[in-house]
């Protein structure tokens, strides 16, 4: 059992099982709950075995059909890729049970599809080992994504969805360019070759300019952030979860990789910096806005952009604490955020809408949906105990031990600017508004579903360790010792 | 377990170890409050008598669990847990004398409470939501009590402040919400302050750990300032202070006064302002350390500050009608005197402000039990309105002079015990203008609480009240009636007995010796 | 100059192009075009690279990009295409709204 585990490519299921479970959805569009929720059970143990596997023999590449690299597509596991596909593998878990009760049976029957292709296309990036397989994902992930958040039809999502569309295609081009012209300076596009190959030059600080603003627009980062809110906004509440949760994390992962391997580190200071300056612009941006919001879902998506500059504030740190930050909080937004969307799902499925000033005691009338928004909230607020906390405890660490202790100004001032967003949604759940609608019961498998992930994320910060201690795998950094 | 081979290390990337007995009696106590409360929020409305039960075992459980840690830590055992939280830092509870007191008093607190709080809210709704929330709330002090370095204690503290505002926002008016908001915005920006303190004390020192005599001095790089030290204290005190409801960071404690009374009993006069009080003890004993914080010259800011506190919050109360609100302002000069007690250099002021800790708890829980009595019963929310009312509820006004007489100092009363040790320790440490202080404050209280005593024994009712409730047998339900007058006798009984093995007193000692004795 | 440079340069400039043409342009069937000349833009550069100085045969691998980008670029103005002509039935408008703050 052990030697089937340790040897059997737990990569190439990742990747197909949803592709087929796509197409049979497609095929049999009326079973296709039941497909849907076997796929992502087998996504699920698949990425158990693939753990197994990697902590125990380590990281690994494997070329599909034996083809290698440069024509054949070599897949890379490592601690990074490992710790996306989980937290993939359950959100994606979690939106999937969710969806089957928020879509009642004959209708949006192409969400399944979609959704599952949007699956694979992330599983695909997320083991990715060169860049031209990663453009192909990037593009897969976007154009699903685009098509999931059309999917209801109205008039806002499809304007929205046609927004995002030309903001992901233009994305990836720049992408692409910046990987042709690497191609052309260093003859190869394996990420591991490349990390060795690449040296400072003109062509690749353009390289570094274009995959950089291009992953930026596809990861929302201000102020190329404007096409996120409408479609977060917009789209139904279980993609809403699936976009701000995982989708805007795969471009930000690509740029993570390629900064950590193939940008040569002397050349990345300046536009580190201009991260960082963007990531507080968006922390303020973002925040004001989403106090601003009068809607929970638009709340909640101007949320994400305030996150999102977060993430780029680990670029000007720089050092092993803000990585394992910023990776840790990756990891737990991904669960907060869709716990949220989830509950914010359940709201507008009781009362037919979703502003915040007219909730009707929700407090009462659905607590353990306001437990899990409440929950989530604490996470993306980074108070104790959560993976939120954790990841801003290493990003304030690391910024005030390099002596650039402003960057922990702006991660303060975000906690508190989330802090009173979060409870304005929820002081106003307690009370009574003048106007009462017309309420529909939630089933309870939405409400499970919305708490239970977002009490995942709360446990995130309680095993801090774990997670971080498999980031080693694959050599990439260690949370332990170098701090 | 699960291992691997990377590179050339060996790594064990999933490590469950066993513990000892003493390692998980901490987490027990913890669990005795944290468990019932988890389900006490799953049960349907009206399983009165299994919540009831839930609540009530936890809190003898509770208790039992942390005699057996008294009996363990007399004996010489030590008490610690230590779980992995964040690379390089661990969550640790650990078993001191200073927690100890603080355990103690919570669990003991907690039972007489959750008994009121079950009389209080009969027939009320969402009992279910309420008793979770206040169990957590317990679970948290507990955490804040037994935390072994700041970093446990940071997350027990925060965690307080999320369990404590579903409690403030129970009742669900409009007024509630505002309080529940005021409330957020101190508490979280304490927090934060806390947080980048905390943060950047361990990036200058490597540890968070609590040692007697502070790690500071020892593990401070020789290159770190005293500049940056000291503003590491501000940014610690000013994050502690809001809950220990230091001027000006008091704001939020008056209106908190909106919550249910159960809930100003315990939280607002006893958990809260606790542990901000119990924080800023920690910080000055096991972070810092006496000798260095002296040396820093942080010390006697405090002590002033603490000193402002005192007197301006007297002074406020003096003008309020608003019974708890009048309660809430001597709160905050109360526990002031803590604040004032350690920040006073001096082992004997240390006692004073230390043993003040148990002392307040117990008479601020009876004031605040028999004004619950007065709304729950009569209707009564304000002073003017107590004409007369000590002959309607002779037993709950007794409880209520008791504690009162005790706050203005009365001996042999607990609180004379505290104000004598402050003021000679103040005497010894050479800072006489504390005593001017003391005398004072004890001046102003007699001017807030006196006249009520007066008002509700000596003058003529004014024949109906507010809202009165029908009349059973006695004044008022018993669950109403007992736990003031239990805390009303344990207040006499600390001060009566304080020279008494094993009273506050004796534990103050202890602590103070250790601290000052090396 | 060389050929290669020659056509690399096209394909920068036709890259540059498109992507004017997608910011200013507000008809959204212009601004699928736009992004179809920027990927072919994208494709010659690759093309061209693919000649290295020196070598007796081009380079596969930038063809086999093109073969993929060509694909992936077809799917998503297909994609496109029908998002439109859904935009255009519900709002009688190829044109997306001015609303770039909200």
């Amino acid at each position: 059992m052990e030697v089937v585990i340790t040897t059997f490519p737990w990569e190439v299921v990742l990747i197909l099982a949803p592709l087929f479970g796509a197409l049979s959805c497609f095929l049999w569009p009326k079973s296709a709950r039941y497909l849907a929720l076997s796929t992502v059970f087998v996504s699920v143990l698949s990425v158990v075995a693939l753990a197994i596997r990697l902590i125990t023999t380590g990281s690994y590449r494997h070329a599909i059909g034996g083809w290698r690299a440069p024509l054949g597509i070599e897949l890379l596991a490592d601690g990074l890729s490992l710790l996306m596909l989980g937290v993939t593998a359950v959100v994606g878990l979690a939106i999937t049970v969710y969806s089957t009760g928020y879509f009642p049976n004959r209708q949006l029957l192409r969400f399944w599809p979609l959704w599952l292709l949007l699956l694979a296309a992330l599983n695909a990036l997320f083991l990715s080992g060169d860049l031209f397989n990663l453009y192909v994902a990037l593009e897969l992930t976007g154009l699903a994504a685009v098509a999931l958040t059309a999917l209801s039809g109205g008039r806002a999502a499809l304007i929205s969805a046609m927004r995002y569309l030309f903001a992901t295609l233009l994305g990836s081009m720049s992408y692409l360019l910046g990987v042709v012209l690497i191609y052309h300076s260093f003859g190869s596009l394996d990420i591991m070759i490349l990390a060795q190959r690449v040296v400072q030059s003109p062509v690749v600080w353009s390289a570094m300019g274009l995959m950089s603003a291009g992953l930026a627009l596809k990861t929302a980062l201000f102020p190329l952030h404007f096409w996120l809110p409408p479609a977060h906004a917009s789209a139904p509440a279980p993609v809403s979860a699936a976009l701000s949760a995982l989708v805007v994390k795969a471009s930000f992962y690509v740029l993570l990789r390629l900064w950590l391997e193939v940008f040569p580190p002397g050349q990345t200071a300046m536009l580190g910096e201009l991260f960082g300056a963007l990531g507080v612009a968006a922390i303020f941006w973002g925040g004001l806005q989403a106090l601003r919001a009068g809607q929970l879902k638009l709340l909640i998506a101007y949320s994400t952009v305030m996150q999102v500059g977060y993430f780029f504030l680990a670029f000007p740190l720089a050092m092993a604490a803000a990585w394992c930050g910023v990776l840790y909080l990756l990891l737990s937004h991904a669960l907060a955020k869709a716990a949220m969307f989830l509950a914010a799902g359940n709201i507008i499925y009781f009362s037919g809408h979703d502003r915040i000033v007219d909730f009707d005691r929700i407090a009462n009338q659905l607590p353990m949906t306001l437990a899990a928004f409440a929950l989530a909230g604490v996470s993306i607020m980074g108070l104790p105990p959560s993976g939120g906390f954790v990841a801003k405890w290493l990003m304030v660490e690391a910024s005030l031990k390099s002596g650039q202790w402003w960057w922990a100004f702006a991660l303060i001032i975000g906690s508190l600017a989330a802090a009173a967003y979060v409870f304005k949604v929820v002081g106003h759940a307690f009370t009574q508004t003048t106007v009462r609608g017309q309420t529909n019961a939630v089933p309870a498998l939405m409400e499970w579903t919305a708490l239970a992930l977002a009490l995942t994320s709360i446990l995130l910060g309680l095993v801090a360790s774990w997670p971080l201690a498999w980031l080693e795998i694959g050599g990439m950094f260690s949370c332990e010792s170098a701090r | 377990m699960a291992a691997g081979v990377v590179g050339n290390r060996r790594h064990v990337f999933l490590r469950i170890r066993k513990m000892s007995a003493s390692a998980t009696l901490p987490l027990l106590i913890l669990g005795s409050s944290l468990l019932p409360g988890l389900v006490i929020f799953f049960l349907p409305e009206s399983k009165v008598r299994i919540r009831t039960a839930l609540n009530l075992s936890g809190a003898l459980l509770k208790l039992v669990f942390v005699g057996v840690m008294a009996w363990g830590v007399f004996n010489g055992t030590t008490y610690e847990t230590r779980l992995p939280l964040i690379p390089d830092l661990e969550f640790v509870l650990h078993a001191d004398a200073l927690s100890l007191l603080f355990v103690t008093l919570s669990s003991v607190l907690w039972l007489v409470t959750t008994v009121y709080a079950i009389g209080y809210l009969e027939e009320s709704p969402h009992r279910s939501r309420f008793f979770g929330f206040f169990s957590l709330c317990v679970t948290a002090t507990v955490g804040v009590a037994m935390a072994g370095n700041l970093l446990t204690f940071l997350l027990f503290y925060e965690l307080l402040t999320l369990v404590t505002y579903p409690l403030i926002v129970h009742r669900g008016t409009e007024v509630a919400r505002l309080a529940g908001l005021t409330y957020l915005r101190y508490t979280i920006a304490g927090g934060a302050l806390l947080m980048i303190g905390t943060v950047w004390l361990y990036t200058l020192c490597g540890t968070l750990e609590f040692t007697y005599g502070g790690f500071v001095r020892e593990f401070a790089s020789a290159s770190t300032n005293r500049e940056t030290l000291v503003v590491i204290f501000v940014l610690l005190t000013a994050g502690l202070g809001v809950k220990a409801a230091l001027v000006p960071l008091h704001g939020w404690l008056p209106q908190a006064m909106v919550a249910p009374a159960p809930v100003s009993a315990l939280l607002h006069a006893v958990a809260v302002v606790k542990a901000g009080a119990f924080g800023i003890v920690r910080v000055i004993y096991d972070v810092f350390g006496i000798e260095f914080a002296a040396n820093l010259g942080v010390t006697l800011p405090l002590a002033i500050l603490a000193a402002v506190t005192i007197v301006y919050a007297s002074v406020r109360a003096l003008f309020q009608d608003d019974l708890k609100r009048r309660l809430a302002f001597s709160t905050v000069s109360q526990i002031s005197y803590i604040t004032l007690g350690v920040a006073t250099v001096g082992p004997i002021a240390a006692i004073g402000g230390i043993v003040h800790l148990v002392h307040q708890g117990l008479m601020k829980i009876t004031l605040f039990f028999c004004a619950g009595n007065l709304a729950e019963t009569l209707g009564i929310h304000k002073i003017s309105e107590m004409d007369g009312v000590a002959h309607r509820m002779p037993w709950t006004m007794v409880a209520f002079t008791l504690g009162a007489l005790g706050m203005v100092g009365v001996p042999p009363l607990a609180g004379f015990v505290s104000k004598w040790y402050l003021g000679i320790g103040a005497m010894a440490a050479g800072q006489e203008w504390i005593v001017a202080i003391l005398v004072g404050s004890s001046v102003l209280n007699a001017a807030y609480f006196l006249p009520i005593i007066y008002t509700a024994w000596f003058k003529e009712s004014k024949g109906t009240w507010p809202a009165e409730q029908p009349r059973g047998r006695a004044e008022t339900r018993w669950t109403l009636l007992l736990p003031p007058l239990v805390t009303a006798l344990l207040a006499l009984g600390v001060g009566l007995l304080a020279s008494a093995p094993f009273s506050p007193l004796d534990w103050a000692q202890l602590i103070a010796g250790r601290e000052y004795g090396r | 100059m060389t050929t290669e440079l020659l056509y690399a340069l096209v394909g920068v400039g036709l890259f540059s192009l498109g992507l004017y043409a997608l910011f200013v342009r507000a008809n959204l069937l212009r601004k699928i075009l736009a992004v179809n000349v920027m990927s072919s833009g994208v494709f010659l550069v690759l093309v061209a690279l693919a000649r290295r100085t020196g070598a007796v045969a081009p380079d596969p691998v930038p063809h086999a990009m093109v073969i993929t980008g060509i694909v992936v670029a077809v799917s998503a103005t297909a994609f496109a295409l029908m998002l439109m002509l859904r935009i255009v039935q519900e709002t009688g408008r190829a044109e997306l709204p001015d609303t770039w703050s909200e």
